[in-house]
């Protein structure tokens, strides 16, 4: 960080975007994340569930698929103290650290292969509506006129889709279209890869196309409010192709909204996965995810709630971790809220 | 005003034709039929149920029939009768005609209902919750969101956001078996399931009696459902509030002497609504269709679950009539915030 980049910002004179002023900007972003105590606590738990995701071999011992049926139901003690209802009917098993679901399995390998599955809707789900969001976006805003009322309209349109019940219809629609295909077809080869993933790549499909509406219109709002600026002009002046102003000259200025938005929208990608999962249309069992877990728990609630609060709470303290981050990027990078601290 | 309504409402009819295209498309682009079986029917038996449900019709026209039901307003002399076939949500008598509109056709997986039927049986349910549900968010949201913004960076600020907080990062799935099993198991102070409003409902949603009765059911769902809202209308409400107490009206209102709680009130709290006011409507959308988790989870008798088993029973009227209802409701909401949105802040003309 140079002093005359210092002194320049607050005076408004550094115009020219350097390489060297975007990284100090970032740094600043970074110092004031830092600063964030609960950004930094929710950075800290993402960081583990990664860990955790990533070395869930080494964690879970015991397989997450293995159905023991003379363990089913079975509790550790401690559990019994947490839920006293349990205590007339439970039966004890202190092999199993969360208990043992309605079929025997490990709840805690479960849960902790079922962070595989959020994690991902977490990484995937973003990724997936900001590039087609920001494509969308700045065509949109970059051209303006018609091109950018008939492209509105069209989001405008889709925003009206109850988007719960647009994924759901997609849902079935590539799950059941893709089950009798001739092997060879684009189609098959796409529901191969879904099911070696276990399932997990029609979901992304679905959250994706329903996201990026949102980040279609936060792009455009911001190329729009940065397309009459002077070094746009100049780009043009001196002849730069349309696609290099957008991708080169306007997008590197308007990512950190961009970016904050798509890190608070990851909670709820990750609750779309886990509700998805609950009403039976998510990942293809015994593939673990939480929601699934949740839902299976529900049916039994009454008579061993641990099988549906354990995973619960994986799911809130994730969601809580991202919402952390998400919050501390925003008061970092949004400059519309600084100050307002 | 008037001329920008009527607009709306002509861009509302077109939004719902394109959701009804594109759900027809897909709905029908899903292979399998809504009788097709693990053990197939007999031809002859596929045949006569395909031409009765006219099925067998090219696309376009069960396309256009369906519109022709439900858009348009039928005029006949004939009253209605209790057919399945001839089942109108709207039977308006004039003098000798009736003027009968949307009908929404049968249901294909329950032979003796029609989509109506499940309209005003589960709908009304589904309704209220959601209503309840958007009662809770604003009366927890709000005032939680202005206490932080008057109380800015004291410990008030930091609970009320902690709070907001923890309500983005529970979802309904989380937070309803820890209340079924807190308050409805362990506690036993609420029932842990079922639903406590019965028909007939006044103004065809509201329940009749507001006891003990229809509250004891509905607290824990309404709860569940309503508290990530209230967090997001709370944190915008902050934020909104805190960027109007720093408007040069405000100060103007300080300096000529009135009182502070005249100040809030009258010029900060009604201006800095104006984003608040914005939200609800899609707030309200996504509360209505996150009713039917909640009804999954509580046991509650709504339209929850004609939203997941119409699709893989490739129920097409069910699937049509619940999407068009719920883009319908979207719209209208819309509608409603943009009109609410120009009485808050008489600057914003539609012309």
């Amino acid at each position: 960080m140079s002093q005359v980049d210092q002194i320049a910002k607050p005076l408004g004179l550094g115009g020219i975007p350097t390489l060297k002023k975007r990284e100090s900007l970032v740094k600043d972003g970074i110092r004031r994340l830092v600063k964030n105590r609960a950004a930094v606590l929710g950075f800290s738990i993402i960081l583990l569930l990664i860990l955790m995701a990533i070395f869930a071999p080494l964690i879970a011992i015991k397989s997450f698929d293995t159905q023991v049926l003379v363990d089913q139901n079975k509790v550790p003690t401690w559990i019994l103290s947490l839920f006293p209802t349990m205590k007339p009917y439970a039966q004890i098993s202190s092999a199993y650290p969360l208990g043992a679901d309605y079929v025997g399995r490990d709840m805690f390998s479960r849960i902790v292969y079922g962070a595989r599955i959020s994690l991902t809707v977490a990484f995937i789900g973003p990724f997936i509506s900001l590039i087609i969001g920001v494509i969308y976006g700045s065509i949109s805003g970059y051209f303006g006129g018609r091109v950018d009322n008939i492209m509105m309209r069209i989001v405008d349109v889709l925003y009206a889709f109850p988007s719960l019940l647009f994924i759901i219809l997609l849902l079935a629609f590539f799950r059941s279209s893709m089950s009798h295909l001739s092997p060879g077809s684009p189609a098959y080869l796409l529901s191969k890869f879904d099911e070696s993933l276990g399932g997990m790549f029609f979901i992304f499909v679905g959250i994706g196309l329903t996201a990026w509406e949102t980040m279609a219109r936060l792009t455009r709002g911001q190329v729009l409010s940065i397309r009459e600026k002077e070094f746009i002009e100049a780009a043009h002046t001196i002849g730069a192709p349309n696609l290099r102003i957008m991708f080169r000259h306007i997008l590197p200025n308007i990512l950190g909204p961009l970016v904050v938005a798509e890190t608070l929208a990851i909670p709820g990608y990750i609750a779309t996965e886990a509700f998805l999962s609950f009403i039976g249309l998510g990942v293809n069992p015994p593939t673990p995810s939480w929601g699934a877990m949740i839902s299976e728990g529900a049916n039994s609630i009454r008579s061993y709630p641990n099988q549906a609060i354990f995973p619960a709470l994986a799911l809130a303290i994730t969601m809580f971790a991202f919402n952390f981050l998400g919050d501390g990027l925003r008061d970092a990078l949004d400059p519309r809220l600084r100050g307002t601290q | 005003m008037g001329r920008y309504i009527i607009r709306r409402l002509l861009y509302m009819v077109v939004v719902i034709l394109v959701v009804s295209i594109i759900t027809f498309g897909l709905m029908h682009a899903i292979p399998g039929g809504p009788f097709s079986r693990e053990k197939a029917l007999p031809a002859a038996t596929l045949l006569i149920l395909e031409e009765r449900y006219h099925l067998n019709d090219p696309y376009w026209k069960q396309y256009v029939d369906y519109i022709n039901n439900v858009l348009v307003p039928h005029i006949t002399t004939t009253p209605p009768s209790t057919a399945l076939a001839d089942d109108c949500l709207v039977n308006v008598k004039i003098g000798k005609v009736w003027i009968r509109w949307m009908n929404f056709g049968p249901s294909f997986k329950s032979r003796s209902r029609t989509v109506n039927d499940i309209f005003r049986d589960n709908l009304p349910i589904s309704a209220q919750l959601g209503t309840m549900a958007l009662l809770v968010s604003v009366s927890i949201g709000m005032p939680l969101g202005i206490m932080a913004a008057l109380k800015q960076n004291t410990i008030w600020d930091y609970i009320g956001m902690s709070i907001s907080i923890i309500g983005v990062s529970v979802p309904v799935i989380v937070l309803g078996p820890i209340f079924v099993w807190v308050f409805g198991v362990a506690l036993k102070w609420l029932p842990p399931t079922g639903w406590g409003a019965q028909p007939p409902y006044i103004l065809g949603f509201l329940p009749s009696s507001l006891g003990w009765d229809f509250f004891k059911h509905a607290i824990m769902p309404s709860v569940a459902l309503g508290l990530g809202a209230s967090a997001i209308i709370a944190r915008l409400t902050r934020a909104s509030l805190l960027q109007t107490v720093r408007e040069d009206y405000i100060r103007t209102a300080r300096a000529k002497g009135l009182h502070e709680r005249v100040v809030i009130t009258r010029h900060a709290l009604k201006n800095s609504l104006i984003p608040v006011v914005t939200i609800l409507g899609p707030l309200f959308a996504a509360l209505v269709t996150g009713t039917f988790v909640t009804e999954l989870i509580f046991g509650i008798p709504g339209m929850g679950k004609y939203f997941v088993t119409s699709i893989t029973n490739r129920d097409y009227p069910v699937i049509m009539g619940t999407i068009l209802l719920y883009a319908v409701f979207l719209v209208i909401a819309n509608l409603v915030v943009d009109i609410v949105y120009a009485y808050l802040d008489p600057r914003i003309r539609y012309d």
